[in-house]
Formats: structure tokens, C-alpha cells, sequence
């Protein structure tokens, strides 16, 4: 069984897209054919260039439409979510009791140079976020938000030393890679350390997903629009997964 | 469109920003730092790297003993200039290489080093102030769109990326740029050197830097004959040397907030405070505008409950750079639109706050930041929210208005998006240009209160710090929920008591050009 799907405009397989960018060009009409065939070359049919103007010197901007022949099929894509065990605060706080019968120790903290400490800000301080309260509040959680631009080696070493049992680590900026560069650091050094399959870590961001972070090695990862009760659930049903199965 | 608010009130929030700063002015006058020290050797006109690419002026003032260095560096210097008989470049050469060392002329005396350090202190001076005069000049032949003068970030990493994406927004209708500092710069306790092509989320600021992106924007200043401002970061570990080199390469304005760095890169207060003060007084001079850094308070915690700590930041910001010998129209302080859009009449309390730092600051530049924490990949909401807060920013007649970008929570902006970002900007600002002068405030409405909350809040806010002491106030979370110990954070070792034959020649200088000029004074740049 399968399910083809195309983009939908106002029919069903019409492949309708809309693009927009910007050429290294004066703007002429040549300038818009120049879009228009690049678009074509792309591999789109039915190519409108709908906008096209002078935005600085020797730059273009282009709005398109344009058809794809291309489909997918949705039935045979895969991509795990971290988010499948929802539970409110109580039932976690609860949960926890029951099956570690301690409190979690999770650490939270933007690796490398990152500054932005909006998502694990987010996800720990006391009010978190969207109306979902964060980790702090938490009775079953104890929680250390080290903040920004926290080096790789400064992580581990808090890890280490405060017994944590949840790494979470948070990257915005992704200039030049530069957020998977810290990920697979802190990958990496928590396996040297002989810490790795003793934590659960996960990862975070705008740009973070679920399957980006397996692949790199992390437990979990979250990306936009996460809650904190979903980080919560996810790192208690894992730690009580492990404390079963004796590590 | 007029709020009406309680201007004793307003009195008694500035009689408490004097209270609360008074002391740490004191702190201030006792003490300097090893940025300050570096500052001095960059005026006198030290420059260049040394082995391990280590910046000269650093070499110099990490050899000086713990006694050399209470005196100041500009005393064993200037002994050093008059012995040698070197110019101060050379001089720093030589003392990189080992070739010479400051110790070995501790026996010269005082009036030998300043009598020899004087003309390169003047020269110094007259630099900066001809970089000033140029400014004066550009302003009156190629003059700027009026305000809210339109701010975009360039943030590739590479200066000569920076510089085409700095020329385009000229010509898309940018009337100020800022060049984004690569994200770990302010916890570096030196400067880099010479023109960069690498950095993350940024582009090192160099002196070098600054240099090839001024010199691009006079051109383009030129060309569509109004003048492109330039602005940078004096912040962090390097605040005053920042502040050094934006007066020798002309840079109109400069982000520097006078509590910024302590609560949010972690940074010894005490180093801050000192820091900033100089800072301050070096752009007094030079007729640079400073930013502070009210939005950060709004982007790390809630924006409607933060409103008072805003205000307070901002009386405190302005308390401070009076100290420094800073007039009102160099002074932006800061404010961001950053309510959650969910919140119902949530643009009624940005027109509010808004409203009410440009009554309370009649004279000053304010810098209005634009909405980054609600931003999502959502960019067609996004482009709506920036449209709001560029309405909220013309009807308020703020000054400085940083624009905001679709992309905002996605990327660095492309060359693309800031096109979009100024043309939103035009358009609102011009369709709605003389909407606030139109509009009557509802006597008691929901703005009108929401303003008097915010500044009673304000008021209870700056008495609780008075009470506490500002350093013990911040130790005490007073400000974004952040706690700073008064000993603890980055860069404290480099902060030292001075001894009572301390000399820093440019504050010296700097007092004397203060006082020729006392009171309010300096012509408005914008």
C-alpha cells in the first residue's frame, strides 16, 4: 500500500510550490528569464516568475510559481518522534517515584560558543514555556542550568562530578556547522570518558530533529516547539528503561 | 499622542539611579583594569601582534609587576618613550621582542615619562577629534533620512562578505549597520588582529575590520548621498579598547550597556563597571552613540513582567553615562518588542512602554530592538509581527530602530532577507509617518495605566536597589532573575585597586576637554 503525495494548490496533484530568492544580477527582464530558467532547470514545470525587482546593485529578487512533477510516498517515510510518552507533570513526578525512586539529576547547558540560552531556558527554568512548566518545578527533577557558552570538556566534567543523569544540550546558532560540530564533541568525549551509556543525552534547537540526533548519537532530539513535560517524559520513561535494564 | 505620567515620580526614579550609582562611581574612581591599561597603549598608538599572535598591548601590560601596574602603564610607558626615544609603535615592538623591558627605567622620573608621553597623548586626541569633525561634515553634506533611523545586522563571519551585504542594505534603504561580533568574542581578554574572514553567528571586530567596512560605507554614503552610520560592540572583557578603536576608525555608535555583560556573559561587575566608564568617557569624546542593552531583559524573561526592570536599567544606563561626561543625544537606551503575540492588546502595551521611555528620555536616541523571541520558521507571521513593531516605532517616534527579520529564528539573514525586512520598514514608517502626532490617548485607558504600572513598578524597583547597594542588588537576582557574586565571574583577576601615583593620562585629558565643555553639550547626531 502506498500513498502518493505532490504539493497541493487548489487540486489535488497539481505540485504547486512557491519559491523566492535572490540572483547575483542587475534586474532586467533578461534577469527574470534568468529565474525562470533556473527554476525550469530544477526541475519544475508550469514556471511563473510572478515578481522580479532591483534590490541593491547587482542583486535580484524573484518570487515564483511553479508545478513539480515529483511525489513521495508519505507511507514509507520514517521519522521517529522523541514525544510519544505524553504525561503531565503529576503523572511524571509520579512515574519517576515509582520506577527510579529518586530524583533525576539533568544538565542543561548552550555547548561551545553558543549565547543562546532561550530553549534551555525554555525547557528548565521554573516558568517554561507555552504554559508547560518547566523542569525546575519539578519535584522529582534536580536541575543545573550552566547557561552559555559552555565548553565541551566543562560539561562532561560537571557531568562527572555531580553524578548527573541527563545531558541536555542546546545549539542556535548552525553557522557553517557549527552546532553539529559541538554535538558530535560532546558525542564523542562522553564515549572517551566511558560516561556514555551511563547518561541519557539529548539534544536541542530550532534546527534540531529527532533523526538528526540519532544519527549523532544522542538518545533524543528536540527541535522547534518542544515542551518541557516532553523532555521530562522522554528522559524518565529512558532513565527508568536503563535502571531496569541495570546500567 | 501624549501619556499622561507623574513627573515627581519620574524625579524620584532619577534621584535613586543617582543614589544607586554613587558608590560604584567611587568603586570606579579607585580602580582600573588591564582592558583600560591595554586602551591607553592603543591611544598612544600600539598596535600589532606579537609571537602567537598575542596582541602587543596585551605583552605589555601582562609583563608589568603588581606594583608597576597599580601605578598605571602609562607611567613605566612613558619612562620607557623618554629613555628610548622610540614612537610608541616602535616602541611596542621592541618590548614584544624582549629587546627592551619596562623595569629598566623605573629610575626615570615621573615628570621625564609624562612629559615625553604628553604629545602622543594630544596626538591621540586630535585624531579622534578630527574623526569627529569628518562625522559632523558627512552629516551636513550627505544628510540622513529622518528618523526612525533604519539598523540592519550584517553577520557573515568574513569582513569582505560583510562588506557587500553592508553595501546592498545602503541601497535597499539602511541607514545604519552593525556588524555582529562572532558569538565568543566577549569572553576574549584580547582583541584580534588585522582584517578576519572566519567566525561564528559573527565577524571578529578588529581594528582592521572596522577600517574596510567604514571605508566601504563612506563610499556608498557617497554615492546615494546620505551618510551610513557603522556600529559595533563595546561589551565584554574588551569593552574599552572596543571603544579605543571605534573613535580612531569613526563609528557613529557603539552597543554598550552598563550592566549587560554581568547579568548575561557572566562578566565580573566590577571589570564591568570600570570598563564602562572609560568606555563612556572615550565616546563622549568622540561623539559616539552608545545602544544599551535594555532588550535582553525581554528576550530571557517574560517581556510584560520585565517591563520595570527595563525602565530601571535605562535610568541606571543614563545615570551612568551622565557620570562619564555623556550628553542625553548620545545616549540609546534600549527597549525591544517582545510581548507575546498571542497576548490580547499586547501592541497596546508596546505603545505603552514605548511611549513612555520617549517621554521620560525627550532628548535621547532611543534604540528600539525588534521581536527575535517569539519568532518562529513561520515567516510569513513573523514578517506580520516585525510590521507591528514597526508601527509601534513610528507612532512612538523612536530613534533607532533595528529591523527585524522574517528569518529571524532561522538564519543569519540573507542578503534577501534584509531587503524584505527595510522594504516592511519603508513602507509602515511612511504610510503611518505623523499617525502618533494624529492620535489623543484615552485619558485612564489601558495604555495610559499600563504606563503608570510600569513606571510605579520602576520606582519600587530602583528603592529596593538603592536600599541593597547595586552590587548586593544584582548578587540578589534583582535584575533577570540572574544572581552575579560581586567577586565572582570572567575577568575579575584583571581588576586592581589604583595606588596614589596612579597615572592614565587619557582620563587626565579627558577631564580637562569634559570641563571645557561642562553641562549638557554636543550637537545631536541624530
Amino acid at each position: 500500500m502506498s500513498r502518493s503525495i505532490k504539493p497541493y494548490g487548489d487540486t489535488m496533484n497539481d505540485g504547486k510550490v512557491q519559491l523566492s530568492f535572490t540572483l547575483p544580477i542587475e534586474w532586467s527582464e533578461a534577469a527574470d528569464e534568468a529565474a525562470r530558467q533556473l527554476v525550469v532547470k530544477m526541475g519544475f514545470e508550469d514556471v511563473q516568475v510572478v515578481e522580479g525587482r532591483r534590490i541593491a546593485s547587482g542583486f535580484s529578487y524573484f518570487v515564483v510559481y511553479a508545478s513539480t512533477p515529483i511525489a513521495v510516498d508519505a507511507d514509507t517515510i520514517k521519522a521517529p518522534s522523541a514525544k510519544t510518552h505524553a504525561m503531565s507533570l503529576e503523572e511524571i513526578d509520579a512515574f519517576v517515584h515509582e520506577h527510579i525512586g529518586r530524583r533525576i539529576r539533568i544538565a542543561g547547558a548552550c555547548i561551545g560558543t553558543d549565547a543562546h540560552t532561550v530553549g534551555i531556558d525554555a525547557i528548565l527554568n521554573m516558568k517554561g514555556y507555552k504554559g508547560d512548566y518547566g523542569l525546575e518545578r519539578y519535584h522529582m527533577f534536580e536541575t543545573f542550568n550552566l547557561g552559555s557558552q559552555v565548553s565541551v570538556v566543562d560539561f562532561v566534567r560537571f557531568a562527572k562530578e555531580h553524578a548527573i543523569d541527563a545531558l541536555m544540550a542546546s545549539q542556535v546558532v548552525t553557522q557553517k556547522g557549527s552546532d553539529i560540530k559541538n554535538f558530535t564533541a560532546l558525542a564523542e568525549l562522553l564515549e572517551a570518558e566511558g560516561l556514555r551509556d551511563r547518561v541519557v543525552l539529548i539534544c536541542g534547537g530550532p534546527r534540531v530533529t529527532n533523526l538528526m540526533a540519532s544519527e549523532l548519537g544522542y538518545d533524543a532530539g528536540f527541535g522547534r516547539g518542544t515542551v518541557p513535560s516532553e523532555v521530562a517524559a522522554f528522559v524518565a520513561t529512558t532513565l527508568a528503561g536503563m535502571v531496569h535494564a541495570g546500567r | 499622542m501624549e501619556l499622561r505620567i507623574d513627573r515627581t515620580l519620574v524625579d524620584r526614579c532619577r534621584d535613586r539611579a543617582a543614589a544607586i550609582v554613587a558608590p560604584v562611581s567611587d568603586f570606579i574612581a579607585a580602580h582600573s583594569t588591564v582592558s583600560v591599561e591595554r586602551s591607553i597603549l592603543r591611544l598612544l598608538g600600539v598596535d600589532g601582534v606579537g609571537g602567537e599572535e598575542i596582541p602587543v598591548p596585551n605583552m605589555i601590560v601582562d609583563s608589568l609587576s603588581a606594583d608597576e601596574r597599580a601605578r598605571g602603564v602609562g607611567a613605566a610607558f612613558g619612562r620607557a618613550l623618554a629613555e628610548t626615544g622610540l614612537q610608541p609603535r616602535a616602541l611596542g615592538v621592541e618590548l614584544a621582542a624582549g629587546r627592551v623591558t619596562l623595569s629598566q627605567f623605573a629610575a626615570t622620573p615621573d615628570e621625564a615619562a609624562r612629559g615625553a608621553t604628553r604629545p602622543f597623548v594630544e596626538a591621540a586626541l586630535s585624531r579622534i577629534r578630527s574623526r569627529r569633525v569628518e562625522r559632523e561634515e558627512c552629516l551636513a553634506r550627505l544628510p540622513q533620512l529622518p528618523p526612525p533611523l533604519l539598523y540592519v545586522i550584517v553577520a557573515s563571519g568574513n569582513i569582505y562578505e560583510d562588506r557587500t551585504a553592508a553595501v546592498a542594505a545602503a541601497e535597499a534603504g539602511a541607514q545604519i549597520i552593525a556588524v555582529i561580533r562572532s558569538t565568543g568574542q566577549s569572553l576574549l581578554d584580547f582583541v584580534p588582529f588585522g582584517p578576519t574572514t572566519e567566525g561564528f553567528g559573527g565577524t571578529y571586530a578588529t581594528q582592521e575590520n572596522f577600517r574596510i567596512m567604514r571605508e566601504a560605507l563612506d563610499e556608498v554614503s557617497e554615492r546615494l548621498g546620505r551618510y551610513v552610520m557603522l556600529t559595533n560592540y563595546a561589551s565584554g572583557l574588551c569593552m574599552p579598547e572596543i571603544a579605543t578603536m571605534a573613535a580612531l576608525e569613526r563609528l557613529d555608535m557603539l552597543l554598550n550597556d552598563s550592566m549587560y555583560g554581568i547579568l548575561f556573559r557572566d562578566i565580573n561587575m566590577k571589570r564591568t563597571f570600570v570598563d564602562q566608564h572609560f568606555s563612556r568617557m572615550l565616546n563622549a569624546y568622540s561623539g559616539i552613540v552608545i545602544n544599551t542593552g535594555e532588550d535582553n531583559y525581554l528576550t530571557t524573561a517574560d517581556a510584560v513582567e520585565q517591563a520595570p526592570a527595563v525602565l530601571a536599567s535605562q535610568i541606571i544606563n543614563e545615570e551612568f553615562a551622565h557620570r562619564a561626561g555623556m550628553p542625553d543625544c548620545q545616549i540609546g537606551l534600549g527597549d525591544a518588542y517582545e510581548i507575546n503575540p498571542d497576548l490580547e492588546d499586547g501592541f497596546l502595551y508596546e505603545v505603552a512602554q514605548a511611549q513612555l521611555a520617549r517621554q521620560i528620555f525627550p532628548d535621547a536616541p532611543l534604540k528600539y530592538m525588534p521581536p527575535t523571541k517569539h519568532m518562529t520558521g513561520d515567516i510569513f507571521r513573523g514578517h506580520l509581527i516585525d510590521a507591528m513593531f514597526n508601527l509601534t516605532s513610528v507612532m512612538t517616534n523612536q530613534t533607532i530602530h533595528l529591523c527585524g527579520m522574517l528569518t529571524e529564528a532561522i538564519h543569519t539573514p540573507f542578503l534577501g532577507d534584509r531587503a524584505l525586512s527595510l522594504e516592511n520598514a519603508r513602507y509602515i514608517m511612511n504610510t503611518a509617518r505623523h499617525f502618533g502626532d494624529e492620535i489623543a490617548l484615552r485619558p485612564n485607558g489601558i495604555i495610559e495605566r499600563r504606563a503608570q504600572s510600569v513606571l510605579a513598578d520602576c520606582e519600587a524597583l530602583l528603592a529596593r536597589v538603592a536600599d541593597m547597594g547595586l552590587m548586593h542588588a544584582i548578587e540578589a537576582a534583582a535584575f533577570a532573575d540572574v544572581s552575579r557574586p560581586p567577586d565572582g565571574g570572567r575577568g575579575f583577576e584583571g581588576v586592581f585597586a589604583r595606588a596614589d601615583d596612579y597615572w592614565n593620562p587619557f582620563e587626565e585629558a579627558l577631564r580637562v576637554a569634559q570641563g571645557d565643555t561642562s553641562g549638557p553639550r554636543g550637537k545631536a547626531l541624530v
